[in-house]
């Protein structure tokens, strides 16, 4: 499995090496620096890359690549998902996961690596368990533990690790019992020039808190749960139990997770809050072109639009931009040529619009090309889906727990095409 | 075990050896240090920053920043120099780290290590701090130790001899109660190449698993026999990590497998997301050597699906919210396996709701997934399955839209797969789609594109015409890169039908004069020559251009400026001869040889000299012969023979360790190989058999009413007739709403038993109940709430013990005395203690133990009492009362309790009298542990049925000469550990059963024997040590 894995800074600098089972120098990654300068963009770096003796599956987030060597076959998705989980860690114990954090806490991470894999085989990854094992660090420990010689490992195995349920802790204790569940559903769509819907599509999940004592089981159910088609569930929920009565029936983990995931695809269903009106054109003469957009309302369900913003990706061509916007404020990076308009609220009175002209570089051609249009927005207390909790039940527990559900809605990748 | 026994003397002697020598050179060398000043005040400039540093928290950023700063400028120094003054620098700064380590205090160990690791995190070479660090693993401090570990993981085997060193400090470690850390010795010394031992502590304690298997072939055996054990193992915990250690040690056995195969698959899907893909494997490839391949006839794959794989199979995609990539890749190879053809077989539902889950699996992670790694890994396998099963995918057409926000490789992936997915219905979306991807700014992404089109265009002839069009209108696009594509793809749609298209050939000419891209040049020179008798003027005209501008040109376009003059040559040699000569003359001194060459060749095949062979009269037939167009493919088109989702797939290039798959079997293997023995027993009373079967399944398990269906249904397949499975999947292919209830009855239909059947009726209400009430049960205990519920709550279990009760044997009652506080030691005072074996009425967790003072001084002993009880944490201890007043000459005794935690931990505390305070301590023998339990033959057998496992222990022994009758075994046995004797038909067989205090952990001991003294030992315990340590205690008690 995997053999070894580097973390290598935005520059290239390689600021992190472990090795399972033998150490592989690092001059392995020089053919990843190659690709690597080939691609330009560090997204475009191919994730999976064969050299000579091994194979080199990378991941890129947060500016850093996780980059892993391996030298037998191993389903790639295996790897991947993988180094994502470590990011996913890091970012879990230290609050964010970049190089800095990293290198400060090299002891934790050496640590919390050795824990995770094991000879190259993925061992304890529920994040439940690592801290079990390895106390995340904060500054108060970190002060304690200088002036006592304490530790940061723990010195038991983690109960959780034993038993059936390995997600949750046991022994787990709150003075104020409260389980909030956030419905968060984000719209994916495509619109063309004219307004019509391409493609559109609703990406939703259930991210809980939960802080309850002892061994609470919950169940969840739902006003419409036929909504829901294409579903999938944290480890925790009885499959069964979803598929004969739908409703979610769980021991949760404790903290904070998401519960479950799903996807409303058929088109009808899925409204478009908002509409765009826009015309970009550029002169075939002059070096110059018009910009105008004016965004509404459509289906917000009788709730406000906030948060909206409009991300266009201006051709190259273009230098300079000279716009006035009746609402809000924009942006216009000339080094990447990202023009940003931040609205905010969504006035249905008076719709924002932004208008003027864009300058473009002298003697260079038309383009060819119309930026498309990215749109964020979020309403609250509403997931666009008509997914509605009706009720939550807590079993196996006396205490009376406090509940809550909260509804948003987001924009995901949303494109007007023009 | 033995073996290592062996080990730790050597270790130990080697240990103080080299100790020694280390200190001696130490000493050696401190003198030597301390005169040479100059030395010592650089290092005296260091200090303080190297304080700060130990001062600094680990978190703060600052200082560590500049800590590495600074070793890396030494670094630099060393590397740039490599002269003496690097020499100087090194080991003092590592002098530096050594006397941390050397110091006393933890936390200066402690950042010293801590120093170390971060070296190595960055790469640094630590090696030579070997001796000074391995010093450290007998340090207290976990942390230390942990850091310690970590070290010697990453330079054991480099200084192997060194670190053999350590070994007996592991070797102690194992005994440590700190489980975790436990584990972690195990892990350094597997590194070390200790390996062997104790796999069976670790596989129990800490599922820490899969070691470096590399060993030399006399061990794989022992170790095959240990991997066998731990299969049987019931436990989700261990599966993944037994079948990763079978998949790298011993892959072929697969004979290993059979009796597991059906438990394994129920497992599944409680096992870990990681142990989830091994198993997976595993099973897939079992399937493949064990099953008949699906795909001959349609009622078989209902078997494979229904019966052997079960829907417990399938299920592990939903369940992994985080991993359903992972599930993918299992789900797409269950795809290939029934890549029938769907349509055809009207009673494949479940095989469809199969096979569309793969579809949400994949299409979720295509636009879901934030990680373009994930997707494009997706992507790959989606492009490589939509070739093959184009219809499935297809309503799924727009998931697979582009987004101008997409990495480049993602856009190039899903326009792979929606090139896969056009056919005549869709293609006009297609295409409108295709269109605005072209005006698109990333260039690569526009060519693509181009691409895409052409290819459309030859799958589907009725857009070819479009298609064309479309084509053509982009060359007169702006940019050169978009014309090139567009060239080289309506090249390839000409050659097709090109008597219909001279006007875009026309037109494609006069491009010449602008288009500067070599491949495109080519392509249009290219199209010109083969297709010269459409376009007779303009032909002559290209040529007469080229001839012009033919050294400027690159090779690509020059070889086709001399096809383009040979070809005219041939056709129109009147005006072109000249021309024809010229380019020849031309190439004749080109620097590029294959130009040479190419004119040398082409010039005597079609100028007819005197000298020009037979080949000359052919030329015409060499140069314009028909020529088929190209076939425009996907380049995922051959990769479905690697294993989706593989690797290998991925790269098309057999990666290393890729095992192919192998071919289904021509005729079926025997199928009863599966088949676990189910014991008599059990099938005592269908209303037990149930309750065991609720009991033993995992907690989380959602397949209920399967393991009945999978027990049986084996057999069944290849018995059961078209019609009979038709009707049944009829049932479940329905994905009931009420499936507890259909699943019941298609549990007891398959048990073919009728009489039961209608037994079983009345008693289906309450079993329910008593379900539901387990799961209750579970929920609030877990797994250890399932023996004790066992033997609490079922009535008529409780009459069966109590039944028992009467005809077992009581254990003899020869207690053993253990002396606590010797006269001597105790000024006159002597202490001794045993384990009554009588229950503690106060805490029955608690072991009584009995102590009896006895007073052999002159005077009275007042105010006898406990006090300062240290103990291991979870342990408890009940004092017993105060004794007031002990005369002298006098003996009492008094009793007191103490909760050992089923452990051999002591208890340690201070036996105080009015003048003195003794240390004292209590160590019970492992067989004190546990309290006689009362059960029958048939309930011992069941019980040890469910201890298998590495739950169970085997040794062999010869008896003691005086120990070969039943009577003197029974005898010893119970006097060894409180234990029960078990009634048993048998007389070779002495079983004898109890549970430990704390936990209530059945411990089931069986000792068969044979023929000259010869027996057999096997303990079930659910606690391993216990188990072990027991073995031992037992095996010493009948030997000697």
């Amino acid at each position: 499995m995997i053999d070894s894995l580097f973390l290598i800074n935005h520059s290239g600098d390689i600021f992190l090496e472990k090795h399972w089972k033998s150490v592989i120098s690092r001059s392995v990654c020089d053919y990843f620096f190659e690709a690597k300068e080939k691609a330009v963009d560090p997204e475009n770096v191919a994730p999976v890359l064969q050299t000579p003796h091994h194979y080199l599956i990378s991941i890129y987030r947060d500016k850093i690549f996780f980059l892993s060597a391996i030298q037998t076959e191993v389903p790639p998705l295996f790897v991947i998902e993988f180094l994502h989980r470590v990011g996913d860690t890091f970012l879990d114990y230290f609050g964010e996961c970049s190089e800095t954090v990293i290198k400060d806490n090299v002891v934790i991470v050496y640590e919390l690596l050795e824990e995770m894999l094991d000879n190259g085989f993925p061992l304890a990854t529920e994040s439940n368990v690592l801290k079990e094992m390895i106390k995340p660090p904060n500054i108060l420990r970190s002060v304690v533990n200088t002036l006592t010689g304490g530790s940061n490992v723990g010195n038991t195995l983690p109960t959780g690790q034993l038993s059936n349920v390995p997600w949750r802790r046991a022994g787990v204790k709150y003075t104020n019992n409260e389980a909030y569940f956030d419905v968060i559903e984000e719209i994916d769509a495509i619109l063309d020039k004219s307004g019509t819907t391409v493609f559109a599509e609703i990406q939703g999940v259930i991210e809980a808190c939960v802080r309850l004592t002892g061994m609470p089981d919950l169940t969840l159910s739902f006003m419409n749960p036929r909504l829901l088609d294409d579903v999938s569930f944290h480890p925790c929920v009885r499959f069964k139990r979803w598929e004969s009565e739908r409703v979610l029936s769980f021991i949760p983990p404790d903290g904070n997770f998401t519960l479950m995931s799903y996807q409303v695809s058929s088109q009808n269903l899925v409204a478009i809050p908002v509409y765009v009106k826009q015309n970009i054109s550029f002169l075939e003469a002059g070096s110059c072109g018009r910009l105008d957009i004016t965004i509404g309302p459509k289906q917000t369900m009788g709730k406000t639009v906030e948060g909206l913003m409009v991300t266009v990706h201006m051709p190259k061509a273009v230098l300079t931009v000279n716009l006035t916007a009746t609402q809000g404020t924009h942006t216009y990076d000339l080094a990447t040529k990202v023009l940003v308009w931040d609205i905010g609220k969504l006035n249905p009175q008076k719709l924002p619009n932004l208008r003027g002209s864009l300058s473009m570089q002298p003697g260079a051609p038309k383009p060819e090309e119309y930026p498309s249009l990215n749109i964020d927005l979020k309403i609250q207390q509403l997931a666009i889906s008509g997914l509605k909790v009706s009720r939550l039940d807590m079993y196996g527990e006396k205490y009376k727990p406090f509940k809550g559900v909260k509804y948003l809605t987001k924009a995901g990748k949303f494109q007007v095409r023009t | 075990m033995q073996r290592l026994l062996q080990l730790p003397v050597n270790a130990v002697n080697m240990v103080k050896t080299v100790q020694s020598q280390v200190q001696g050179q130490e000493e050696a060398k401190s003198p030597v240090l301390t005169p040479d000043s100059a030395q010592q005040t650089w290092y005296n400039a260091l200090q303080p920053d190297e304080l700060r540093h130990l001062r600094s928290s680990p978190g703060t950023g600052g200082s560590g920043g500049g800590g590495g700063d600074q070793e890396e400028r030494a670094t630099l120094e060393e590397g740039g120099g490599g002269g003496g003054g690097s020499f100087q620098t090194q080991p003092l700064r590592h002098d530096d780290l050594k006397e941390m380590l050397d110091s006393n205090k933890d936390s200066l160990k402690l950042e010293a290590m801590k120093r170390i690791v971060a070296m190595i995190a960055r790469g640094k070479n630590a090696s030579d701090l070997f001796p000074a660090v391995v010093k450290n693993v007998a340090c207290k401090n976990i942390e230390v130790k942990k850091l310690v570990y970590v070290y010697l993981v990453r330079y054991a085997e480099e200084q192997q001899d060194l670190a053999l060193l350590s070994i007996s400090t592991f070797q102690r470690g194992l005994k440590v109660q700190l489980i975790s850390i436990s584990a972690f010795f195990v892990k350094v010394s597997t590194v070390l190449k200790v390996k062997k031992q104790s796999y069976r502590f670790i596989f129990s304690h800490n599922k820490t698993s899969s070691f470096d298997f590399s060993l030399d072939p006399e061990q794989k055996d022992q170790l095959i026999e240990v991997i066998e054990k731990l299969l049987a193992d019931k436990t989700t915990l261990v599966a993944g990590s037994v079948v990763m250690a079978f998949e790298e040690v011993c892959p072929e056995r697969i004979d290993l497998i059979h009796k597991n195969y059906r438990k394994l698959c129920n497992l599944l899907i409680d096992v870990e997301e990681w142990g989830q893909v091994v198993i997976i494997n595993m099973l897939t490839r079992y399937a493949r050597t064990q099953f008949l391949n699906p795909n001959i006839n349609v009622s078989r794959v209902q078997n494979w699906v229904y019966s052997e794989t079960d829907s417990s199979f399938l299920f592990p995609c939903m369940r992994l919210f985080k991993s359903h990539s992972i599930a993918l890749w299992f789900l797409s190879e269950l795809f290939r396996a029934v890549s029938l053809p769907i349509e055809q077989s009207h009673d494949a539902a479940l095989i469809y709701t199969a096979i569309r889950k793969i579809l949400i699996c994949c299409l979720t992670h295509v636009h879901v997934s934030c990680f373009s790694e994930v997707q494009y890994v997706v992507l790959q396998n989606v492009a490589t399955m939509t070739i093959k099963r184009r219809g499935m995918f297809e309503p799924y057409l727009k998931s697979f839209y582009i987004r101008s926000t997409d990495p480049t490789q993602i856009k190039i992936l899903k326009l792979e797969v929606l090139t896969n997915l056009a056919n005549e219905t869709n293609i006009s979306t297609i295409l409108r789609e295709f269109q605005t991807y072209i005006k698109s700014m990333d260039k690569d992404f526009v060519a693509a594109t181009i691409q895409a089109i052409g290819r459309c265009a030859t799958n589907i002839g009725e857009v070819r015409d479009t298609c064309l069009n479309g084509l053509v209108q982009l060359l007169s696009n702006r940019d050169e890169l978009v014309v090139a594509e567009s060239v080289v793809v309506i090249k390839k749609l000409l050659q097709m039908q090109p008597e219909k298209h001279s006007d875009i050939i026309k037109h494609m000419a006069k491009l010449t004069d602008n288009i500067q891209v070599p491949m495109a040049r080519a392509s249009i020179l290219w199209l010109i020559g083969e297709y010269c008798e459409h376009v007779p003027k303009i032909a002559p005209d290209v040529l007469r251009k080229m001839a012009k501008s033919f050294t400027n040109e690159e090779d690509i376009v020059k070889l086709q400026i001399i096809n383009l003059a040979a070809k005219l040559y041939l056709t129109n040699s009147k005006q072109t001869k000249l021309l024809t000569q010229y380019v020849l003359n031309l190439a004749k001194y080109d620097q590029n040889y294959d130009i040479r060459d190419r004119a040398r060749f082409i010039r005597q095949l079609i100028v007819p000299t005197e000298k020009s062979g037979a080949l000359s009269k052919y030329a015409k037939k060499l140069f314009l012969a028909l020529k088929p167009a190209p076939v425009l493919e996907s380049p995922f088109k051959d990769r479905d023979h690697f294993q989706l989702g593989s690797l290998s797939h991925l790269l098309n290039a057999k990666a290393g360790g890729y095992q192919e798959l192998p071919d289904w079997p021509e005729a079926a293997p025997d199928p009863s190989v599966r088949n676990v023995e189910v014991p008599e027993w059990t099938k005592c009373s269908s209303r037990e058999k149930r309750k065991e079967k609720k009991v033993e399944k995992p907690f989380y398990s959602d397949s209920e009413g399967e393991s009945g269906a999978t027990e049986s249904a084996d057999s069944e397949s290849d018995s059961a007739s078209g019609s009979e499975s038709g009707s049944e999947d009829s049932r479940s292919g329905s994905e009931s709403d009420e499936s507890k209830e259909a699943s019941e009855s298609e549990e007891e239909e398959e048990e073919d038993l009728k009489t039961r059947k209608k037994k079983e009726k009345p008693l289906k209400k309450p079993v329910q109940e008593s379900e539901r009430y387990i799961v209750l049960i579970n929920s609030s205990q877990q797994r250890e709430g399932e023996a004790g519920f066992l033997c609490t709550n079922d009535p008529q279990f409780r009459m069966n013990s109590c039944r028992s009760a009467e005809t077992t044997i009581a254990p003899s009652s020869a207690l053993k005395s253990y002396e606590l506080l010797h006269r001597i030691t105790g000024e006159g005072l002597s202490v001794e203690y045993c384990f009554s074996r009588q229950p503690f009425i106060p805490d029955a967790n608690m072991v009584a133990v009995q102590v009896h003072f006895t007073n052999n001084s002159t005077s009275d002993t007042k105010s006898l009492h406990m006090e300062d009880v240290k103990l291991q944490s979870g342990m408890r201890v009940k004092e017993f009362p105060e004794i007031e007043l002990l005369p002298a000459g006098e003996t009492a005794t008094a009793v007191m309790g103490i909760d050992f935690c089923d452990s051999t931990q002591t208890a340690n505390f201070q036996l105080c009298t009015h003048t003195r305070k003794f240390f004292v301590s209590i160590q019970p023998p492992v067989g004190e542990l546990m309290r006689p339990f009362f059960m029958t033959e048939n309930e011992f057998k069941k019980e040890q049925g469910q201890l298998m496992g590495m739950n169970e222990i085997t040794e062999k022994l010869t008896l003691d000469v005086k120990c070969r009758n039943e009577h003197a075994i029974v005898q010893k046995v119970t006097t060894a550990a409180n234990l029960s004797r078990v009634p048993c038909g048998s007389d070779k067989e002495c079983r004898f059963a109890g549970r430990t205090v704390t936990s209530s952990s059945l411990v089931l001991v069986t000792v068969a024997t044979k023929d000259q003294g010869a027996a057999q030992l096997t303990v079930n315990c659910e606690k391993m040590v216990i188990g072990t340590m027991l073995v031992k205690d037992i095996l010493l008690a009948l030997t000697q």
